[in-house]
């Protein structure tokens, strides 16, 4: 698989730049392949504490209970953990806490598994019916500028935001009997 | 079951919350919210009217961000069966300040006392000592009221209690039901505690 080879893998390093930058102090997730490596680089961090979840929706609550304590969480999911935190989102939606979900994208581009499609061609629609804004990055070029942007609107303007990797950028997951 | 003695819910959580100095408490969805709200309303009290299966999610990233303060989940069964992973979640994390006080009425009590499975016998505190709440416990007596109240204020966390209350009704007592005023006053009053 020669594309493997020549994906751009420096954006999880850009993420976590940026959650050090605007002062992300926790950080929820669910164990996900795309986003192993930004996921190992919060856990090294000890500006950050990590949180690892059952399932995804127990980061809303995280991320809530971290606000009113005065710190800044950010979840990290893949678009099937979309779906598990459905109801829990209208926490963030009813008390204007700041929400930063940086998705990564199953179910589209390349994607060998039937199961992920329902769930991941939903995924956008979905996250806007909670009322975030999304962004999609297609291209590591993009990921400084949208991210660092996403960052900035959730935190300084206490917004919803979505961040929506996709299984072009993070590189369709290897299919192996 | 679980019917011998009983704690009325409404004097337990009042005995809970005497004297609670900067004791930060999130109140689960439906009678728990009344019951905090019952015992005197504060601005350290979250209360929470929706979201059901996070209260205890809540609780943690709050002693996360304020490790130097007591925080208090005070919940219903309920509310507690639907987010049994946080309970894991939280022993992985096993946060010295978090105490959670599930009010076990075995009862869905906002949708017509529909039994729970803690009814059926499901136990909650066993669940809790396998997830890493070293010292979990059920209680059923109001004379233990007061050894729970100091827990709260300086036990070893994360603490868990489940109370075996009984399950008559108790009348409702609503505070703020406006999410960010309940958030804003919350934060605003934490912060006047928290020295700049």
């Amino acid at each position: 698989m020669p594309s493997q080879n020549t994906l751009d893998t420096s954006w999880p390093d850009t993420i976590h730049a940026h959650f050090r930058r605007v002062g992300v102090r926790q950080v929820g997730y669910v164990p996900d392949a795309g986003h192993s490596r930004l996921i190992a680089l919060c856990r090294d961090d000890p500006n950050i504490a990590d949180v690892v979840l059952t399932t995804e929706e127990e980061g809303v609550g995280l991320v809530a209970g971290a606000a009113l304590g005065g710190e800044r969480a950010a979840l990290l999911m893949q678009s099937s953990g979309v779906g598990n935190c459905i109801n829990m989102f209208s926490l963030l939606r009813n008390c204007g806490f700041a929400g930063l979900v940086v998705v990564t994208m199953r179910g589209e581009f390349g994607e060998f598994n039937p199961w992920q499609v329902p769930m991941g061609t939903i995924t956008e629609d979905a996250l806007r019916l909670c009322g975030f804004l999304t962004y999609r990055i297609e291209s590591p070029a993009d990921v400084d500028e949208i991210v660092g942007a996403g960052c900035d609107m959730a935190f300084d303007g206490d917004l919803l935001v979505a961040i929506l990797l996709s299984q072009r950028l993070i590189g369709r997951k290897l299919w192996t009997r | 079951m679980m019917q011998a003695s009983m704690l009325e819910r409404r004097e337990f959580v009042r005995r809970l919350l005497i004297e609670r100095g900067d004791l930060l408490v999130i109140a689960g969805l439906g009678s728990a919210t009344y019951d905090v709200a019952a015992a005197g309303d504060h601005a350290l009290n979250f209360y929470l009217w929706g979201a059901m299966g996070g209260t205890a999610m809540i609780g943690l990233g709050l002693a996360l961000a304020q490790p130097a303060r007591r925080i208090a989940v005070i919940t219903g069964d309920g509310d507690m069966l639907m987010g049994l992973g946080s309970l894991a979640t939280i022993g992985v994390k096993e946060p010295k300040n978090l105490a959670i006080v599930v009010l076990d009425n075995g009862s869905y009590g906002e949708t017509g006392m529909q039994p729970s499975h803690t009814q059926a016998g499901i136990d909650l505190a066993a669940v809790a000592r396998a997830c890493r709440f070293p010292a979990a416990r059920a209680v059923s007596r109001i004379e233990e009221a007061d050894e729970i109240r100091a827990l709260l204020h300086a036990g070893d966390g994360p603490i868990f209690v489940s109370a075996r209350i009984s399950r008559e009704e108790t009348p409702r007592v609503l505070p703020l039901r406006d999410g960010h005023g309940i958030k804003q006053r919350f934060m605003t009053a934490l912060a006047a505690l928290n020295p700049a």
